[in-house]
């Protein structure tokens, strides 16, 4: 059971450094989609017995990480008519090599915190942490508001993972407040997505740049 | 005497082996797009041609330009010697003989590097900084990956490395293997070894000047280290330590067989990739190769 | 149960704004709820339920201590709105008005919280509602102040999540059962889990610590506030950042329980003085006078950091800092708007002469700087007095000494700039502009209010308030 869960883990894991070192915005969006669609998946070997809750969350989280977002976000790119080109502020190889380091790191952390007897064994821990430091990374290292909102969903994903230590003393805590926050921050910005084509023609947030000292 | 004896026949073994494998590769790729293609001894003809033909040396050239070639080629043979095949063992091993192994490719490396740059030719120099480049990447993949091996099995003696299987991490471990043999041996993604376009080539541009024997035994080096590579990588996966000697001899001979194809495969079905990913794939072999590192570190242990 | 009616009457309100059909009366609506809101919470200030057992809300101390505050500025805030709205009848309102309400709903939600994860729905959904808010006047800026607002607002929001996951895990790990409220968590004490507990922390103060706008993670703040109207700017100063100080409060005090107050001590203290300090340079140096009160704000949050990293004399100095800053960014906000309106522009380079052009909002300016930078007789000057006063108490010198020089700093900066935008020649761009604007009574009396109100509590500080922030300190943080 949890050597499933270890390899699911790791193949998510494995995405984000997929979506660090993609140059493309679609494969970006589809390293993303894949690692939501992977840890949907999770709840399923967390839980021993089959119940219809979890059947439900995993379900809807690989429904809505796996097609509604990165739908959303291709339409978005569609009709804003971006450039496929990813623009790094840094560049792919660094951001590789520190999403590695994160990776690595997280390891570590996660052989220092104390877990429970039946977490012990997963990288839930490790993977949850890697999995939002990789995101931020994404999200600080490029230009491109696509591939921001892209490094903001690999940083909500990294959180789920970690929300699933705790899926069944608060589950519906964990639940709601990520499909919440996922649904409604994507809905939001995918209107300023919106927007920002009609004002600035281009999804270069490297352009807004007017606010400064 | 036996000694001696064993070590000629291995030597001969890997000699006569080699040049099967380009053969072998050329074959795959002619079958994909759906021609008959050169024999699969081609590069035996070649190379008996080549022998025969006379060399040209340029003005400018050093003594430097025709020992390099054959330095390389006779570090290769040692490379080759310490590397164990299968059951049988390594002619030559020792403790540390990992790290030989990887000096001994390193210098090869540097063999062929300055006998291109001794020719003066700006051309050729941009091909030795190309591939001394690339070098600098997949040689720390690479020995990531031995390291993986040495904490695998807690020696730093590739006989006994390579015995046991990588464990846990071995998808890793070959994953970032295989992409390092073909950034080694110059194939696609990396380069194109058919390629004679001068923007692009990287390895071809430092041989271009020459010629007869010498040319021959830069080829039949590559083609050496190129078996090299793929006996590595099949004994790194497979636990060969733990057959019986023919079941073991088949495995690696099926092996090798397998990572020709493989190569040929990827060479028809991908395309080259652009300069400056290049280096995002090496990061990516060697990252590979790390983490099988990590696992082996974290999940050897209990 | 009343206090639910805190959190259910400014959401219906905002379902019947959002079905109004009239564009021109909608607005109208704000101080009807507003008025209900802070009668409704000036009932409870008055008589306190008591809480409510193992409740996920509840009008408790720390609520009863900050509420208030909140709702009175919503209050006044509006009353300025409908004005404002008036002014600006070219936008569409609806969505304006509806997100107002809202966030007012949310922002009851959030301060009454008494679990972990509720106060961070609450928080959550304050962010997301505070968008449109920001996005009001349709401009390029605007956008791109939202954007920038959503993504490290958002960024920091997600980090409190792993916070509060880390907190429950913590709590899981020491033999809880999965209950977050905030007593269980209490209660158990020294039983969380250390590392986890501190990991909490760290993301906890990190994600709070950005809605609330401590440096350096306020890089949100000088553009929102820069480009919202200034109402909006006043709620989120006063609002918002409130919200999330009493969320790191609450927070606090479980990981003081589970006997970690040093470290939040010491952590609290640096913030607040890296805080000051970065406002304070800032200061110094920005020609805008929107983005100068950003500035301002991170400044005042990192003295209320300040103030909680004290303990409990100096929590109670902060709760009250908490209503004097808040009511002062009211006064300061709203003229700022005027004067942002008056002159068509907002940096020093492009206005000057103020005091010719809307004189009121001018003058009001003035004293409101003064009165936020700690002149006497307002309410800030007894408030940080008591702050520093409780840093000589507890023997922190260092501190006290930082504290005063970033004042002092920070006076320089706000009164540079002050006095270079209403003193002077009215610039010729002024001129243009300047004719289309009256101060009329509905833009003028709303910060005269909050005006007289840091005055009132600088003067005349209600014993019952006094009491109130005494006695939420006291509970939530007994003495050592």
């Amino acid at each position: 059971m949890s050597g499933a869960m270890n390899l699911l883990i790791g193949l998510a894991m494995g995405f984000s450094l997929v979506a660090l070192a993609s140059s493309r915005l679609p494969s970006v969006i589809r390293a993303a989609a894949l690692q939501g669609m992977v840890l949907g998946m999770l709840p399923l070997l967390l839980e021993e017995k089959f119940h219809w809750l979890v059947v439900a969350v995993a379900i809807g989280t690989i429904t809505v990480k796996g097609f509604i977002i990165p739908n959303l976000l291709r339409r978005a790119l569609r009709a804003a008519n971006i450039d496929r080109e990813v623009e790094p502020l840094l560049g792919f190889v660094p951001s590789l090599l520190l999403g590695a380091a994160a990776i690595i790191g997280a390891a570590a952390l996660g052989s220092e915190l104390p877990l429970r007897p039946e977490h012990a064994k997963t990288l839930l821990v490790p993977g949850a942490f890697a999995t939002v430091v990789c995101g931020f990374i994404l999200l600080m290292a490029r230009a491109k508001a696509i591939s921001q909102v892209c490094g903001y969903l690999i940083l909500e994903n990294g959180i789920y993972l970690f929300g699933l230590l705790l899926i069944n003393s608060t589950p519906l805590l964990v639940e709601a407040g990520i499909l919440l926050d996922l649904t409604v921050a994507v809905f939001v910005i995918g209107i300023i997505v919106d927007r920002i084509q009609r004002e600035f023609d281009t999804l270069d947030t490297r352009k807004l740049t007017s606010l400064r000292e | 005497m036996i000694a001696a004896a064993d070590i000629l026949l291995r030597l001969a073994a890997w000699l006569l082996v080699a040049p099967l494998l380009p053969g072998i590769i050329n074959k795959v790729k002619a079958w994909v797009a759906g021609r008959r293609g050169p024999p699969v001894l081609q590069l035996y003809f070649d190379l008996a041609k080549l022998w025969r033909k006379g060399t040209v040396l340029s003005t400018a050239a050093s003594p430097a330009h025709v020992i390099g070639p054959a330095a390389a080629w006779v570090a290769l043979i040692g490379a080759a010697l310490l590397l164990p095949v299968g059951p049988a063992g390594a002619s030559l091993s020792f403790r540390g003989d990992a790290l030989l192994f990887v000096y001994l490719l390193a210098f090869a490396r540097f063999c062929i590097a300055l006998a291109a740059l001794d020719t003066g030719s700006a051309f050729e120099g941009m091909g030795v900084a190309r591939e001394v480049s690339y070098a600098v990447l997949s040689e720390a993949a690479l020995i990531t990956a031995l390291l993986t091996l040495c904490v695998q099995s807690d020696s730093v003696s590739l006989a006994t490395m390579l015995a046991p299987s990588a464990g846990t991490g071995a998808a890793l471990l070959a994953a970032g293997l295989f992409g390092v043999l073909l950034a080694e041996n110059c194939r696609v993604p990396f380069d194109d070894p058919n390629t004679h376009l001068e923007l692009t080539m990287i390895h071809e541009v430092m041989v271009l000047d020459h010629s007869g024997p010498t040319l021959a035994a830069i080829l039949h080096g590559a083609a050496l280290k190129l078996l090299l590579f793929a006996v590595l990588l099949a004994e790194a996966v497979l636990p060969l330590g733990k057959l019986t000697l023919p079941q073991a001899a088949g495995a690696l001979i099926a092996a090798v067989f397998a990572v020709a194809v493989a190569v040929g495969l990827v060479e028809s079905l991908l395309a080259r990739l652009a300069f400056r990913r290049v280096p995002l794939l090496l990061t990516t072999a060697f990252l590979l190769c790390l983490f099988a590192l990590l696992v082996a570190w974290k999940g050897g242990k209990p | 149960m009343k206090e639910i009616y805190l959190i259910a009457l400014p959401l219906v309100f905002a379902g019947a704004a959002f079905a109004w059909p009239n564009e021109r009366t909608r607005p109208r609506l704000l101080p009807v709820a507003g008025g209900l809101h802070a009668l409704l919470a000036l009932g409870l200030f008055l008589n306190p339920p008591s809480p409510a057992k193992d409740a996920w809300f509840g009008f408790d101390p720390l609520a009863r201590a900050v509420l208030p505050m909140v709702s009175l500025l919503f209050l006044v805030c509006v009353i300025y709105g409908v004005a404002y709205l008036q002014i600006r009848a070219e936008r569409k309102n609806r969505v304006f008005v509806t997100a107002l309400l809202v966030m007012l709903g949310l922002l009851s939600l959030a301060l009454q919280a008494q679990n972990l994860g509720l106060l961070w729905v609450a928080a959550e959904a304050t962010t997301l509602v505070t968008v449109p808010l920001l996005h009001f006047n349709g401009t390029a800026r605007a956008f791109e102040a939202s954007w920038k607002y959503l993504l490290v607002g958002g960024t920091g929001i997600a980090l409190s999540l792993l916070g509060s996951f880390c907190l429950g895990y913590a709590s899981l790990h020491g033999g809880g059962n999965g209950d977050l409220t905030f007593t269980a968590l209490v209660a158990q004490g020294a039983s969380l889990t250390r590392p986890w507990l501190i990991t909490a922390w760290v993301l906890l103060l990190a994600g709070y610590g950005t809605k609330m706008g401590l440096a350096p993670m306020h890089t949100w703040k000088p553009d929102a506030y820069g480009e919202a109207p200034g109402m909006v700017g006043a709620l989120l100063a006063g609002g918002t950042t409130t919200m999330a100080f009493v969320a790191i409060l609450r927070v606090k005090q479980v990981v003081d329980a589970a006997g970690g107050g040093a470290m939040t001590e010491r952590t609290l203290l640096a913030f607040g003085l890296f805080s000051m300090l970065i406002a304070a340079l800032f200061l110094l140096g920005t020609p805008d006078f929107k983005r100068m009160l950003a500035y301002s704000s991170v400044e005042h949050m990192g003295i209320l950091t300040v103030g909680a990293a004290l303990g409990g004399a100096g929590i109670a100095a902060a709760l009250f800092h908490v209503w004097t800053n808040g009511l002062t960014k009211g006064a300061l906000f709203l003229s700022a708007g005027n004067i942002r309106r008056a002159a068509g522009a907002q940096t020093e380079d492009k206005v000057a002469g103020m005091a010719w052009r809307s004189p009121a909002s001018a003058r009001i300016f003035v004293a409101g700087v003064l009165a936020v930078t700690a002149c006497p007789p307002f309410g800030v000057f007894f408030s940080e007095l008591k702050i520093i006063l409780t840093t000589f108490q507890t023997n922190n010198l260092f501190t006290a000494t930082v504290f005063l020089g970033c004042l002092l700093f920070a006076f320089f900066g706000m009164s540079r700039l002050v006095f270079a935008i209403v003193d002077g020649r009215p610039r010729a761009a002024t001129r243009a502009t300047g004719k289309q604007f009256r101060e009329t009574p509905g833009v003028i009396v709303p910060p005269l209010l909050f005006l007289g109100l840091s005055l009132w509590l600088g003067l005349a500080t209600p014993p019952l308030l006094r009491e109130t922030w005494a006695t939420a300190a006291k509970l939530l943080f007994p003495a050592p």
